[in-house]
């Protein structure tokens, strides 16, 4: 095992447990813990077994393995990316609209309150 | 209709130099109509301000834009159940005589209706940089292309709008920074509403600063197109206000 590969699995390893750890005190949801929990098990079973990786691009007909790596790794980054940007519109419609109940509650609160006539 | 039961809804948004005034002239020319302030965060006295003249305020919770003042208002509008809402804005650049006016044009039922004031087709007391009126001139053209109808202001933020454009705009109005005067016209033509112009003389504002400058206009330019190519193809929005009338006062 070469040196980058074990630096590969220690952080796939890393990974993991920071993964667990976060989803543990629910700071991330589920959906995404999984995601990098799979991305991190991928990588730390490359890690150990590397040339199951190479014969891999081999196969896929990559002359350079690292460059499937890289190819692989921004595409799914990319994707990851599209994906928070449509959590954080929905989150932002969701956001406005609760603001807006929020006003109009508050408002009619007053009104129940200090009857105006 | 004339005797429409009207709320002027001024979305405001750090006015506090201007909004009494704006309120005082808005009472002195239509003593019919009820009006609604939608304090949009703001971190100025403008809400203290308003609520002394004895007007209704909503205060939003933190700023979000024209947009979401305005369906704010549309939704108050809605859950107490008036038959038309002028937009003025609250720099005091819309002319409180022409409320009236607006109103009048009002006539369908059936289908959802708004009437712009036009600061264009009418007499020229406004004054815009070129840049800002060459994108105002496209983006006319392509809204009258779209809806049938000849537009010159599209951006123009005095509005009237009937109950039926009431209750599509509680949900559907955009909250898009800037891009909601031309965004709405869009959807209300989608929805098969009608849209027509009336000219109104404008006032150049009495305090604030115009919302662009040269370089942002054309950044604003390319941002509206691309919210106008959106609005023909997405799909419409589903948001929740359905029970929306049950949590009205009266």
């Amino acid at each position: 095992m070469a040196g980058v590969h074990i630096i590969a699995l220690v952080c796939a390893l890393i990974t993991i447990s920071v993964i667990v750890e976060l989803t543990r005190r629910r700071y991330i949801h589920e959906r995404f813990a999984l995601i990098w929990l799979v991305v991190a098990v991928i990588i730390g079973f490359f890690a150990v077994f590397p040339e199951v990786f190479n014969s891999l691009a081999h196969w896929i007909g990559v002359k350079n393995p690292p460059d499937l790596l890289t190819v692989v790794a921004v595409l799914f980054l990319l994707l990851v990316c599209v994906r928070l940007s449509w959590e954080i519109g929905r989150l932002q419609q969701r956001t406005e609209v609760l603001a807006e109940e929020i006003a109009l509650l508050r408002k009619s609160l007053e009104d129940v309150e200090t009857p105006t006539q | 209709m004339t005797d429409a039961k009207t709320l002027v809804v001024i979305p405001a948004w750090n006015e506090s130099s201007s909004i009494a005034q704006v309120i005082g002239e808005i009472r002195h020319s239509n003593t019919d109509v009820d009006l609604l302030v939608v304090d949009d965060g703001s971190s100025d006295s403008t809400g203290a301000k308003a609520r002394a003249e004895g007007v209704d305020v909503v205060t939003n919770p933190f700023n979000l834009g024209v947009g979401g003042a305005m369906r704010v208002g549309f939704r108050f509008a809605l859950s107490h159940g008036y038959d038309a809402v002028v937009q003025v804005d609250a720099d005091g650049q819309h002319d409180p005589e022409s409320i009236t006016l607006l109103v009048e044009q009002l006539d369908d039922q059936v289908v959802p209706q708004m009437v712009i004031g036009s600061r264009f087709s009418g007499e020229q007391t406004y004054d815009a940089s070129r840049t800002r009126r060459l994108a105002m001139r496209i983006l006319a053209a392509s809204l009258s292309r779209m809806s049938g109808e000849r537009l010159s202001d599209v951006t123009s933020g005095f509005r009237a709008h009937n109950r039926k454009a009431i209750a599509l705009f509680a949900t559907e109005y955009p909250t898009d920074y800037l891009a909601d005067t031309v965004e709405s016209i869009a959807i209300l033509t989608r929805a098969g509403g009608k849209i027509s112009e009336c000219p109104v003389a404008m006032r150049q504002r009495t305090t604030g600063k115009p919302s662009q400058s040269r370089w942002k206009s054309l950044i604003y330019l390319v941002r509206i197109f691309l919210v106008l190519g959106l609005t023909v193809f997405r799909k419409r929005t589903v948001r929740t206000a359905e029970n929306e009338s049950t949590s009205g006062s009266s």
